[in-house]
């Protein structure tokens, strides 16, 4: 079999490559392998967490759609694309200025988009709070369901007392 | 110049303590990454910018919070010698990103050398702590303890919907990556190995081989740890980063057992067999040494071999490695001369 990059030398890497159930084979000669090292697992430039998010990210830029306007960090001036194909934030507002990127690049990374994990001490204070306040919610709305109504009042009290102190932090 | 207090002994005080479970389970390691909110990441970051996070964060150490948790160390990389920050990789006190790669880089080190913490690496600030044995949450708690002696100081990149904003998405939100570090020669022997692994990356954690390149095992060494860490807790990750290690520990004394009933005759001539070919070889290259260190430390586990602990072999896994070989016999090696130096060292070592 000949390289099917270049079509003179014979073919000497076979590789599957399976992007979101998409397959594709390929089959390429030594120095083609070179010239594209980036994408092959084992070779000597490696494959990289890096490089495989940025195929997820690429993959997101191709699709139908795909965003003309280049997107910026105002802060640090890293754009979507050399996001996309560093696979790395530049600086902390990058967060926000591709936020309308992140959630199907999160869910498709850890199935999840949003932090339920330790929040800091200092700085947190309010974010703790309302995380409390969301969890009382739920548990109000269960007990009402199942009809104990002395319980639930002394949520809502707790609640409202909360949200009081919310809004004094 | 004299050497430093790390590059003087191959295993870290903290090895030498006893874990729990620790014939199978060598370490726990905790790594919680954190930003300032100030500064663009270490990867975009200006020298300036760089010198700065470098000067705050190292600051913190000096302060007095952090030797309430021990005596700490700073080094700048620049200070140290190529050899030097080998030696720190092959300890796994920092990353080979860290020694190669970072500017203005830095680590603090504990006395014990169970807690290192990194700056300039891929995130402004990388807080690691390891444990012997099987002690994840040991870990954990410790190294929360010293984020929070952080946190009182710098102000962290932290978004409420995000949590801890990383340079890599891979590790945003709690930032943390749980590991603990397991000897599993018996899984490997009875075939089970791959069937194990494959179903520990079905549940959200990923398996490394140790000092191996990529997912090659060497010494029948694994890492297992967390992939996810948005939308989990730390204590959902570590929960059940450790149940599937107790279930990994369960199949790999079964194994022994069963080894040890149906074929103890073998086991015990492949072990006493490595122990003689270290003991008298001439020339052992690093795969070859870390199979039979992995043999050997089986046969002292299985109680075949009496007169070597498994401390020794923790010893020998860290001082074969290219950097130690040369900080201990004080010259540049090439790898065929590298190879007949670790034959004497481990020779030496076993009598």
């Amino acid at each position: 079999m000949l390289c099917q990059e270049c079509g003179k030398k014979p073919a000497t890497l076979h590789f599957t490559k399976i992007v979101n159930g998409e397959k594709n084979e390929f089959h390429i000669c030594e120095s083609c392998a070179r010239d594209k090292g980036e994408m092959i697992p084992g070779s000597p430039n490696g494959f990289s967490i890096h490089s495989l998010l940025s195929g997820l990210l690429d993959f997101e830029r191709t699709g139908p759609g795909a965003i003309q306007e280049t997107m910026r960090c105002e802060v640090c001036g890293l754009t979507y694309p050399q996001f996309s194909k560093l696979g790395r934030f530049g600086c902390s507002s990058c967060y926000q200025s591709f936020e309308s990127k992140l959630d199907p690049l999160f869910k498709r990374v850890h199935g999840n988009t949003v932090h339920v994990g330790k929040i800091p001490k200092r700085s947190g204070g309010v974010i703790q709070t309302k995380r409390e306040i969301d969890r009382l919610r739920r548990e109000l709305i269960t007990r009402i369901d199942q009809e104990e109504f002395e319980a639930a009042a002394e949520l809502r009290d707790r609640i409202r007392e909360l949200e009081r102190k919310a809004e004094g932090l | 110049m004299s050497k430093r207090r790390f590059a003087e002994q191959p295993l870290s005080d903290w090895m030498k303590g006893q874990g729990p479970e620790s014939e199978i389970v060598i370490s726990s390691r905790i790594r919680i990454a954190r930003n300032l909110r100030t500064h663009p990441f270490p990867m975009l970051a200006s020298s300036q910018q760089s010198l700065e996070v470098m000067n705050q964060l190292t600051e913190v150490a000096s302060s007095g919070k952090l030797s309430e948790q021990g005596s700490f160390e700073t080094y700048k990389l620049a200070e140290l010698s190529e050899l030097e920050r080998r030696v720190l990789v092959e300890k796994h006190l920092i990353s080979p990103n860290l020694a190669n790669e970072s500017r203005n880089g830095a680590v603090i080190l504990s006395d014990e050398e169970s807690v290192s913490i990194m700056i300039n690496e891929e995130d402004h600030l990388r807080i690691q702590c390891l444990y012997p044995g099987f002690q994840i949450r040991e870990a954990w708690t410790l190294a929360s303890r010293i984020d929070d002696i952080f946190e009182e100081e710098a102000d962290y990149a932290f978004d409420e919907r995000r949590g801890f904003l990383t340079s890599c998405p891979t590790n945003v939100g709690t930032g943390i990556r749980a590991s603990v570090m397991m000897h599993l020669p018996a899984l490997v022997l009875t075939q089970q190995i791959n069937r194990i692994l494959s179903a520990v990356t079905q549940v959200g954690l990923a398996v490394r081989g140790m000092y191996g390149e990529g997912s090659e095992s060497l010494g029948n060494l694994f890492q297992i740890s967390n992939q996810i860490t948005l939308g989990q807790s730390e204590a959902e990750i570590i929960d059940n980063l450790y149940s599937v290690a107790q279930q990994i520990i369960e199949h790999e004394k079964a194994a022994r057992q069963r080894l040890m009933t149906e074929s103890s005759i073998r086991i015990e001539d492949r072990v006493l067999r490595s122990y003689g070919v270290l003991s008298q070889a001439r020339i052992m290259d690093s795969k070859e040494a870390a199979q039979r260190i992995s043999d050997i430390r089986l046969g002292i586990d299985l109680g075949m071999i009496g007169g070597v602990t498994s401390q020794v072999m923790n010893e020998l896994m860290v001082l074969m490695q290219p950097g130690f070989l040369q900080q201990v016999f004080g010259e540049p090696l090439s790898p065929e001369a590298r190879d007949i130096r670790r034959a004497e060292l481990i020779r030496k070592q076993l009598t």
